[in-house]
């Protein structure tokens, strides 16, 4: 998909969009970031976490 | 299909409006209001039954109604009226058609089906498993049902507003970046997506258990993911009531962020950090790490509590500036003194910030800080916490938007405007008592969820101090007080919806609480202007009670767990 050139307030469409301006225009890389990030830290490190707890006998 | 690219010129705003996309927001509005009236009784009744002079509802019937009002509440109205507002800061604000108009119909007719199953599975009695529904309770197998139907449709409706964007882009709908209010939007359908799938991930296997395929299921294992859902779909509320608050200063005032791009970060924050914070859920659970606690919790939750500070001051300052662009420039606090405190979408808008600001971030902070979280847990602090940020946040915040919503959706003019001006105020009011005098009970260590603090038929006794005992009844009174809110807010919309003079006619006036035009919603654009020292002050109150509350509950803790 490729990223239409937002143009900022004023500016003609020529001007440079800056690097994080292009990431917060970025909606699916933001899915992506917003879905992975907890994935990774919150939900497979909790599960590893509980899967490590011994089986009591 | 002719029918879904239909669209009419807004009368009020000039701004295209996709006939389809219309129809399913009010659909969905409307189931959510009914919702919020029915399990809004339902947390009167239970209220009530803890008011111990009262005590209302014998104690099955306590449990049945605590967990039918949690889920009518929290999910279904949230939700519903999260999906309108998601249709409309995309289709909507962007200017452009929904995609799949009868996708959308369908994902309202699966959520409106599964509310439905879970509604009967918790009122047939054998469900009563209350929100956090934790294994091994088991409830009934179409309980969970319920609940997957839901979310499916959930998801679906996300979906949609996905590929609406994409549309709005190719379409050319819109220039530059899409509207902060329409960015908030996406922060929250991200956050849902994250929501969705945990749910997915727990419900399933669940209900397989519940109909015998699966023999057990990991207590915390259970609780882990769950609350992947479960925390995770209070971000979303918190992303969508945020944008939410942008979008009634816009419209009524026409205020702009002070910094757009500030504001974007400070939801940059929400969609990378937010739903971690689902950790301080487990921060009592025996056998997982304090690693995984503190880093979730802390580390990187303290980001995105950095992100609602931010917008904590960007929104009062885009309201400043606002002000004192249309003059009202006396004093420190000559523009909020000046602010239209009668028109009942800004003062709902503006106690909505303030009490989920003070009442429910402040307690947040505290309970999800591993060490003072010990005191509270599972005390009635907890649902102190939690009225205050989605019943006076997210709850108020889209009753207030509801305000503007009936003339610009339903066109409708708003009825009874004395009671509608009040609404806010009473609600507010209300939900401020209850989340007080719960935390209060909390600090006093009376448990949540428990019909009967007094242990009258219990061959153990256990006696409460008499101020635990008093706050249950001030809670109950704080209930009555916010039950009267929230009827007037049904009375007014549903009245309005109904009997409000129409708007569409070419002659229409102006509608009552939306003064001027509000093109700055659907805009790109900062204030300009750094000069909002009302809100400086402001801020620096919020952060000194912060402060002070934080540390007092060290100082508590080192009461009750001497180090010697
Ligand atoms: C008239 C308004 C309301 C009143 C009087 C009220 C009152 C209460 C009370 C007394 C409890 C039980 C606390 C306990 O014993 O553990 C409760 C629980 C709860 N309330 Fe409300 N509430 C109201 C509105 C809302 C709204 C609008 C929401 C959500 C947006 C909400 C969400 C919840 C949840 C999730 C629970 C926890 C259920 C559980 O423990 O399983 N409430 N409410
Ligand atoms: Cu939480």
């Amino acid at each position: 998909m490729p990223a239409m050139a937002p143009e900022t307030e004023g500016g003609g469409a020529a001007e440079r969009v800056p690097a994080m301006q292009r990431l917060l225009d970025n909606h699916f890389l933001l899915l992506f970031l917003g879905v992975t990030v907890p994935a990774v830290l919150y939900l497979v490190w909790g599960i590893m976490e509980v899967a490590q707890i011994p089986i009591g006998k | 299909m002719a029918a879904s690219n239909e669209f009419r010129t807004c009368s009020v705003t000039g701004l295209k409006v996709h006939l389809p996309a219309e129809a399913l927001i009010k659909a969905n509005a409307v189931v959510a209001v009914v919702f919020l009236a029915v399990g809004g009784l339902f947390g009167l009744l239970v209220a009530l039954t803890r008011w111990q002079a009262v005590h209302i509802l014998p104690a099955e019937w306590f449990y049945l109604l605590l967990t039918a009002h949690g889920a009518d509440v929290l999910l279904f109205w949230v939700i519903f009226f999260e999906v309108a507002l998601l249709y409309f800061a995309s289709a909507i604000l962007l200017n452009c058609r929904l995609a799949t108009p009868w996708l959308a119909w369908v994902a309202f007719a699966l959520m409106l089906a599964g509310a439905a199953i879970a509604n009967v599975a918790v009122l047939q009695g054998e469900s009563s498993v209350m929100f956090t529904s934790y294994v091994p309770m088991k409830a009934a197998p179409h309980f969970y049902v319920g609940l997957i139907v839901f979310a499916v449709g959930t998801l679906t409706a996300v979906g949609i507003f996905f590929g609406t964007l994409v549309i709005a882009r190719e379409e050319r709908t819109y220039q530059g970046s899409i509207p902060l209010v329409t960015f908030g939007a996406l922060t929250a359908a991200i956050i849902a997506v994250f929501t969705l799938a945990s749910g997915a991930i727990i419900l399933i296997p669940t209900f397989l258990w519940s109909v015998g395929l699966i023999t057990t299921i990991d207590p915390v294992m259970y609780k882990v993911i769950w609350w992947g859902m479960g925390h995770s779909s209070q971000q979303i509320n918190v992303a969508a009531h945020v944008a939410v608050w942008y979008a009634i200063a816009a419209v009524v005032l026409g205020a702009k962020p002070i910094s757009e791009k500030v504001s974007r970060t400070a939801f940059l924050m929400y969609i990378l950090f937010l739903q971690l914070a689902s950790a301080h859920h487990l921060l009592a659970e025996p056998g997982i790490s304090s690693e995984w606690k503190v880093f979730n919790t802390s580390y990187a939750l303290y980001l995105a509590v950095l992100g609602s500070m931010i917008h904590g001051m960007s929104v009062p300052g885009a309201i400043e500036a606002a002000q004192r662009k249309l003059g009202f420039n006396a004093g420190i606090f000559g523009w909020l003194r000046k602010a239209p405190w009668g028109n009942p979408a800004f003062s709902g808008m503006f106690i909505s910030l303030v009490l989920f600001g003070f009442l429910g971030g402040i307690s947040g902070v505290v309970l999800g800080t591993e060490q003072i979280n010990l005191m509270m847990h599972n005390t009635l602090y907890v649902p102190g916490h939690f009225h205050a940020t989605v019943v006076a946040g997210t709850t108020l915040a889209f009753m207030a938007f509801t305000y503007l919503a009936v003339p610009l959706v339903f066109r409708r003019e708003i009825v009874l405007p004395t009671l509608a001006k009040w609404q806010p105020y009473l609600f507010g009011l209300g939900v401020a008592g209850i989340s007080l005098f719960m935390m209060g009970a909390g600090t006093l260590g009376v448990a949540r969820r428990h019909w009967d603090i007094t242990f009258s038929d219990a061959p153990l006794t256990f006696e409460y101090p008499p101020a635990a005992i008093l706050m249950m009844g001030l809670n109950g009174m704080s209930a009555v007080l916010a039950a009267i809110g929230g009827l007037a807010y049904v009375l007014v919309v549903v009245g309005s919806i109904l009997f409000g003079k129409r708007l569409d006619a070419p002659d229409a006036e102006r509608p009552r609480f939306i003064p001027r035009l509000p093109t700055t919603v659907a805009a790109y654009g900062s204030a300009g202007t750094l000069h909002v020292p009302g809100t400086i002050v402001l801020v620096t109150v919020f952060f000194m009670s912060f402060v002070l509350y934080y540390f007092v509950n060290w100082k508590y803790l080192s009461e009750i767990w001497p180090m010697r």
